[in-house]
């Protein structure tokens, strides 16, 4: 496989496997006991339109064509994969970090909204909205939409947009209009609530571009292709630096988890590669104060999938919390669900602190201050009993710009030395 | 029989459905409209099962379901309130709700317990017809109760008539593609509710959604069996200083055209 984004001819793939693996979604829409499509009749046109499409769109020659240009001279992949040696020494092993921070818009969300705009266009389809927590999904739609010159709502909780100020005033620059969630927690769970209603009532124009590989069947099959972009890079790009195109650990946070669905997707049938998603513990896993959905959650219905969620006995889904708005979400998607089920890949869960430690760790040992998202990923490098030759690949999913308030809050200092350890 | 077969069988026309969520406004009211909605000449009743994150309710039904939660309203709660309803209620009864809670509550206990209780139908919007057919059908047909599907006016034809195969009792007729609660001008919708009355489909259908007061009620009836209202309905309780009064008040409006002011 060679990711060129040549212009002027047909991009090499980065969407299609060979052969459909033993992880990847069945024609039903199910990963094992997960997914499907629970929408309301209202819902059922566009999501039957999208399903049938989807494939044959992004096969298409002039698809691959206008992506893969915009993937390379817009976005600015290939996005580096970075050998960081000093992460690496105090780990004592090989830590290579993934930058999708140094994405266009700072997160890896860009691949999948420049990948559903040109599908959204392709089915002529005037209008997008979209959900956001953190949102660098929010930022990376709204740009497309200019991009694209389509109208933009954008749904984010009222909470999240207090703790992401910075986003919601990119989003707005950039012609977005952002709609405050006012139910429940007020944050993307609600967001996403709210998006879904504005599609039940403007189903004939409208795209919701959904930013994880959450909701109904095709989403998490298309968005996860989308962000297959991210594994085929790695692949490549280790085969370039190690010699082997396969690392033992590939290690990314889930909320939803796109990020983490392309990270592992073109691995998924290498047994030999570790694959670790990093849930969201928020206060700690039994406080109650917690979005690892993973660790918690039982099947059930949520936003059109079946899927892992937080809930009560009787069926209500709990509020989750994060430190970071982008994993504050309560259920993660089918794929997910299904890598867990069968053990394919191990998911684990850092707390608020622990992401924060990562995140000053590594902003002092390398120069790079991670999304808060991210910092999840980084905190379990500690835990994971790591080797000299092992080689490990993180997921930097985004830039802690938007987090930098976050930040100052606990950022250590002489008088109040927060962090567990000191920095060397 | 299935008090929906009979209800369609002796009423023709004009057939009055009321939504309401189940422990609003307060947690013990359930029995009361239920009883106030009888007294006051509604034909069927469908009881909402408040779920934290109902996607196809619009504001009114969904801040309904977030205060009946907070009352502390629960699937097995109804199930107690509705115990020995049938010894005062005869409507045909039908629970509207969301497919996780049923899940989580345990799909044939969740029969078990609608059989028990004299349960007639059952509404679950976010129900794929292949789960319905896999799952659900067999409990159906082994204990009576009817399914609806909704259809919009985006459903096509092949469609629709997989999902009246399916239904049984009636369809749901979705005025437009939207959530609940949005007032319509329904004339515009005569086309469309001419085209399934002249498909001449298995199941009699209701019209719902957008449905507010006599004017609409008529326009959704002229070509249908009837019609639901909920938003309009829950609007009027959140209001009510006396729910026997108000219910009798709003059925009556909705009926006769004619507001009638309880007594100061």
């Amino acid at each position: 496989m060679s990711i060129e984004y040549r212009v002027g001819g047909i991009a090499p793939s980065v969407l299609r496997l060979a052969r459909p693996g033993q992880y990847q979604v069945n024609e039903k829409g199910y990963y094992g006991e997960f997914g499907g499509a629970f929408i309301p009749e209202m819902l059922y046109r566009n999501v039957a339109e999208l399903r049938e499409k989807y494939l044959d769109i992004m096969n298409s020659a002039d698809f691959q064509e206008e992506f893969g240009r915009l993937l390379r001279d817009y976005v600015g992949r290939p996005s580096p994969l970075y050998f960081a040696r000093r992460l690496s020494e105090k780990y004592q092993t090989c830590i290579y970090l993934k930058r999708e921070d140094l994405n266009h818009t700072g997160a890896h969300k860009i691949n999948n909204t420049i990948g559903q705009i040109l599908l959204a266009k392709r089915l002529g389809k005037k209008r997008i909205i979209a959900e956001t927590g953190a949102g660098q999904h929010g930022v990376a739609t709204a740009t497309v939409c200019a991009l694209m010159g389509m109208e933009c709502v954008v749904y984010m909780g009222e909470v999240d947009m207090q703790r992401q100020a910075p986003n919601v005033a990119r989003m707005r620059m950039l012609g977005a209009k952002v709609v405050p969630a006012m139910s429940g927690s007020r944050t993307l769970k609600d967001a996403t609530n709210e998006a879904i209603r504005d599609w039940v009532n403007h189903p004939e124009d409208t795209h919701y571009i959904i930013g994880s590989v959450v909701g109904p069947h095709p989403y998490p099959d298309m968005v996860a292709r989308f962000q297959s972009v991210i594994s085929a890079e790695i692949k490549q790009q280790l085969q370039a630096q190690t010699g082997s195109e396969l690392p033992t650990h590939v290690v990314a946070c889930v909320g939803g988890g796109s990020n983490a669905a392309g990270s592992f997707y073109h691995f998924l049938d290498h047994v030999s590669v570790q694959l670790i998603g990093v849930e969201a513990a928020g206060k700690g896993l039994t406080s109650g104060h917690t979005a690892a959905t993973i660790a918690l959650g039982r099947p059930g219905v949520i936003h059109g999938s079946k899927t892992l969620l937080m809930q009560t006995e009787d069926g209500q889904i709990r509020e989750p919390h994060s430190i970071s708005a982008g994993l504050d979400y309560p259920g993660v998607g089918p794929i997910h669900a299904y890598l867990h089920a069968t053990g394919r890949a191990l998911y684990l869960s850092a707390t608020d602190q622990e992401a924060l430690d990562a995140a000053f760790e590594l902003t002092r040992l390398e120069g790079i201050i991670p999304a808060l998202e991210s910092a999840h990923a980084l905190a379990k490098l500690k835990d994971l009993q790591l080797k000299p030759e092992h080689v490990v690949v993180v997921c930097l999913s985004g830039r802690g710009d938007k987090d930098m308030e976050t930040y100052l809050r606990f950022l250590p200092t002489d008088e109040n030395p927060a962090t567990t350890e000191p920095y060397s | 029989m299935n008090r929906i077969d009979s209800l369609f069988a002796q009423k023709k026309e004009k057939i009055l459905t009321i939504y309401f969520t189940a422990g609003f406004p307060k947690l013990q009211d359930t029995r009361r409209i239920l009883l106030a909605l009888q007294q006051a000449g509604a034909d069927m009743v469908e009881i909402g099962i408040p779920f934290s994150d109902p996607l196809a309710d619009g504001p009114v039904i969904q801040q309904s379901s977030k205060q009946a939660l907070d009352n502390g309203m629960s699937l097995r709660l109804l199930f107690e309130q509705l115990h020995d309803i049938r010894k005062e209620v005869h409507l045909p009864l039908i629970l509207f709700g969301y497919l996780n809670v049923v899940l989580q509550f345990g799909l044939e206990r969740f029969f078990e317990k609608c059989a028990e209780t004299g349960i007639d139908g059952l509404i679950l919007p976010d129900l794929p017809l292949d789960e319905f057919k896999q799952d659900m059908e067999p409990l159906c047909k082994s204990t009576g109760i009817h399914f609806s599907f909704l259809i919009t006016p985006e459903t096509s034809d092949a469609r629709i008539r997989q999902l009246d195969e399916a239904s049984s009792g009636f369809l749901y007729v979705v005025s437009s593609s939207s959530t609940t609660g949005k007032k319509k001008d329904l004339t515009s919708l005569q086309p469309y509710f001419q085209r399934i009355e002249a498909m001449q489909l298995k199941n009699p259908f209701l019209v719902g959604f957008g449905i507010h007061d006599h004017e609409s009620f008529l326009q959704a009836c002229r070509h249908s069996r009837g019609a639901v209202i909920g938003s309009a309905y829950i609007r009027t309780l959140q209001q009510a200083a006396d729910i026997e009064q108000a219910t009798k008040d709003f059925v009556q409006q909705i009926l006769s055209g004619n507001r009638v002011h309880a007594a100061p």
